[in-house]
């Protein structure tokens, strides 16, 4: 089946979208400081080595594998028939990226908004295995998640795949619609994220025997709190840039897409900073900043769709629920999440997704993004947990003892990110 | 129990793929049920995988 082509894109248009793209990496910049901060101070080095590492390692694997398998819209790609219509899988571009700048010069913007995604997926498990994971096995679940999953939930959605065709097949409105990535990025690294946990399991003495877990807050709140402000550069760019390619949003409508960006994500915080003042007395500043990204997230399904009012409405719910479901992780599931990605990246991307649909004035459009989600929880999920599974067979994902227990810059790299500090003694490994 | 949580997911995504085939766009209302239905069994493989890694974690707490 040929999918409909989406229309012409004017030069001005183009190069609005380039250059918004060449903005958005500003977002990984943000990520990785996020991450890094929310980290012990011994393991500082290595983490942000190791976003470095991961984006490389991640943009690599996409060009020689995963574009060819992401494929592009109206490219080729193989589809089966079932039950009278036509299922689009998988992509079948062409390999190592030939024949790039001859492709319309839509493809070729689509292709860079997908580089850049799939670093910013490959980032968010890296976070939440912290003080734990050692960069080879960092870069191996990076390359895996790039070469083989975020291909095909990219064919999926943005490729014309069979996802993007639920409205023509099935009179699902739009078919799923994620122009930002609250799928294919987020809930992606979520459950990312949520593999890595489980496989790595929690860093030592996080969940003492018969004892509460222990509190191991991030070394280095400046960077976590100004890397939020970098996000939001990132994003606005990302968010629009999105609208345009994906939504095929005309000029008047990404004013309003980056405004919503921005109320989400105040919404969020201002919400979160309410919940964490009203439950501990004080703000807490890194629940804040996953309040903040959380909002963000939500707002990646839903700058391009909805009104300012309904972003906003929007972050204040992510805000709310952010930070108790980093709670619940926490206390009463055992997940030693560090940066909170599960519950920033995954829920909320969740969150973005249904409210994408609910609000979308298209009938069946809500039931679109429902079967969207079905798609990532119960084929990804389990395809992302056998991968990494294998992975951890041949990479193993958590660091030795001694690893642990000296930090991951000593272990891994033979040197500190701070190096005249005094590393204080960790009374966990009494 | 890890292995059958993740075995258990793909069933529920298979039963909202099924809503799509076997009910036409009319019948939105028994559509949204067999999905909402896949995703409830999807959610009960999430929990399950999430009781076993509890288990395995709980074995190795230290």
């Amino acid at each position: 089946m040929t999918p409909n082509l989406p229309p012409a894109m004017s030069e001005a248009t183009f190069v609005l979208v380039l250059t918004l793209l060449l903005v958005s990496p500003v977002a990984l910049a943000g990520l990785a400081l996020i991450n890094t901060g929310l980290g012990r101070s011994r393991s500082a080095a290595q983490a942000l080595l190791g976003s470095l590492a991961i984006a490389a390692v991640a943009a690599i694997a996409f060009a020689l594998v995963g574009a060819t398998f992401a494929g592009s819209w109206g490219g080729a790609s193989h589809t089966f028939h079932a039950a009278g219509k036509p299922w689009d899988w998988l992509g079948a571009g062409p390999f190592l990226l030939g024949g790039l700048g001859l492709a319309p010069a839509q493809a070729q913007l689509g292709l860079l908004f997908e580089f850049l995604a799939v670093a910013l997926a490959a980032q968010i498990p890296w976070g939440s295995g912290a003080d734990r994971v050692q960069l080879t096995a960092g870069c191996a679940v990076a390359a895996v998640m790039a070469a083989l999953v975020f291909p095909l939930l990219a064919h999926w959605v943005w490729a014309g795949g069979w996802l993007a065709q639920l409205g023509v097949n099935f009179s699902l409105g739009s078919g799923f619609q994620d122009p930002a990535g609250a799928a294919t990025v987020h809930v992606l690294g979520g459950m990312t994220a949520l593999v890595v946990v489980w496989i790595a399991g929690p860093r030592k003495g996080k969940f003492p025997p018969g004892g509460f877990a222990t509190a191991m807050p991030g070394h280095n709140a400046v960077y976590i709190l100004f890397g939020c402000l970098l996000a939001l550069a990132g994003w606005l760019a990302f968010n629009v840039a999105g609208a345009v390619l994906w939504l095929h949003a005309p000029l008047s409508a990404l004013p309003g897409a980056a405004v919503n960006t921005l109320l989400s994500a105040s919404g969020a915080v201002a919400a979160t900073f309410g919940v964490t003042r009203i439950r501990f007395g004080k703000p807490d500043a890194s629940l804040c900043a996953n309040g903040w990204l959380a909002g963000l997230v939500a707002s990646s399904a839903t700058a391009g769709i909805v009104t300012p009012v309904q972003g906003l409405v929007i972050g204040l719910v992510a805000g709310v629920l952010t930070p108790l479901l980093v709670e619940v992780l926490e206390l009463a599931v055992s997940v030693d999440d560090p940066s909170g990605a599960i519950a920033v990246h995954g829920a909320g991307g969740l969150w973005g997704l249904i409210a994408a649909g609910a609000l979308a004035p298209q009938a069946g459009q809500l039931m679109a993004q429902l079967v969207g989600i079905a798609a990532l929880l119960g084929l990804a999920l389990p395809l992302l947990y056998l991968l990494l599974w294998l992975v951890n067979r041949v990479v193993p994902l958590r660091v030795e003892q001694d690893g642990e227990r000296i930090g991951m810059d000593l272990h891994e790299l033979g040197g500190g990110a701070y190096p005249e500090f005094v590393i204080h003694r960790d009374d966990s490994y009494r | 129990m890890r292995f059958a949580g993740m075995l258990v997911m793909p069933a529920g995504f298979f039963l909202a793929i099924a809503a799509l085939v076997l009910f036409p766009a009319s019948s939105a209302a028994s559509r949204a049920a067999f999905v909402l239905c896949g995703m409830a069994v999807e959610a009960l493989g999430l929990v399950v995988a999430m009781r076993g890694h509890m288990e395995d974690k709980g074995k190795s707490r230290s």
